[in-house]
């Protein structure tokens, strides 16, 4: 307070910019506001966090989810073997173009929990006719098998890519991720973690059809 | 850890700080994993540079690491990149560009400024002037509410004041 004393001092005339005190009908009106503010700011901020935990239950919402930098572009360039003991072949770039429908790569390991929750929707998915094409990430060839034969395999083909190379290339920071490949082989969208029913309706079966 | 109150943490007194000291002494030998020898360059200027480069990259994993710094399963391939990099002779730009055409801005731990980063690196002037403002707003009002000015305004006593806190302070002195 003294300092602003001090200040009245150095300069007794009010600044001329400086608007007296509010005339007092304005005051109570002013009184409400500063008591409303704190309340509207409280209500906000609860919807603000009831959206956050709605998205966090739904999935729609992953506050460590990252964009992918490929979206755009096309699919980068690789060829990955096969998995021995399983019939498919596998998989190269050039097997992403020329299917005449949108494709969904999908990499998986057998080490990783959330990929079994997927499971039933890749499954589902290509009952209904989507070709999925999956990477075997990280993964001892025998275990990806051993998984594959108990849970059976919805992939059309099927790369192994134990050193997680090809991964790097694709931007993968985890398992599972899911990439859909529209027709001229560009990445129009990534989903970072398990495939959930509402992924399905509300992001992917919408994507499908766009870009079918 | 999060349950022990105060009073069991005396009782459990020394025989506690031991095996908290043996745990650690465990845990050490965990984190200097993270500079295996056998992940280094041979060459100590080439491994200075790859260490520095890796400091400039987020781990996608932890997120709050570099990949200098962590010891998850991506971090250890993103620095085996970085250094068979360095040892085909590519610069640091050609690096960094390699692993942000991949993993994009977040890889980055210095954000590059752009139009989209403009809000993140002009926050500490924004945050300044709104704090500045805020100063010289409470300033004018405080002057206002003081017409007139400060001390100097401040009216003389009157005799009759002056006589009354003169009895006052006989008052309290005796």
């Amino acid at each position: 307070m003294s300092t602003v004393g001090d200040r009245g001092a150095a300069a007794p005339d009010t600044a001329p910019g400086a608007a007296p005190e509010a005339p007092s009908g304005a005051a109570p009106s002013r009184r409400r506001l500063l008591l409303l503010a704190p309340f509207a700011a409280a209500v906000a901020a609860g919807a603000g966090f009831y959206a956050m935990l709605r998205g966090l239950g739904s999935g729609s919402y992953d506050p460590k989810g990252v964009p992918s930098a490929l979206i755009g572009q096309p699919a980068p360039d690789f060829t990955l073997p096969p998995l021995e003991g399983t019939d498919r072949p596998g998989l190269a770039a050039t097997d992403l173009r020329g299917q005449g429908r949108p494709v969904l790569v999908n990499f998986f390991a057998s080490w990783c929990v959330p990929c079994l929750i997927e499971h039933p929707q890749l499954t589902r998915l290509a009952r209904e006719g989507v070709p999925i094409f999956g990477v075997a990430y990280k993964d001892k060839p025998a275990d990806s098998l051993a998984f594959l034969q108990r849970h059976g395999t919805p992939y059309a083909r099927l790369g192994v890519d134990q050193p997680g190379r090809v991964a790097i290339d694709w931007g993968l920071y985890g398992v599972p991720e899911t990439y859909l490949i529209d027709r001229q082989g560009i990445i129009r969208w990534r989903w970072a973690g398990p495939l959930t029913e509402d992924t399905l309706s509300q992001e992917l079966q919408p994507l499908l059809r766009r870009y079918a | 850890m999060t349950g022990i109150r105060l009073p069991t943490l005396r009782r459990l007194g020394p025989g506690l700080l031991l095996a908290m000291g043996l745990a650690l002494a465990a845990i050490a030998p965990a984190s200097a994993a993270v500079g295996d020898p056998a992940a280094m360059l041979p060459d100590p200027a080439q491994e200075e540079r790859a260490r520095e480069i890796g400091r400039e990259l987020r781990c996608m994993v932890c997120q709050n690491q570099s990949i200098e710094d962590s010891d998850a399963d991506l971090a250890r391939d993103l620095r085996h990149i970085v250094r068979e990099q360095v040892a085909a002779g590519r610069s640091d730009a050609e690096i960094m560009d390699y692993l942000h055409a991949r993993y994009g801005d977040f890889v980055l731990l210095r954000p590059p400024v752009k139009p989209e980063t403009w809000p993140l690196w002009g926050m500490p002037a924004i945050a300044l002037g709104l704090g500045l403002g805020m100063i010289l707003a409470m300033r004018r009002r405080q002057r206002a509410a003081m017409p007139g000015g400060g001390a100097e305004a401040t009216p003389e006593l009157s005799a009759a004041e002056r006589a009354r806190l003169q009895a006052l302070e006989d008052g309290g002195g005796r």
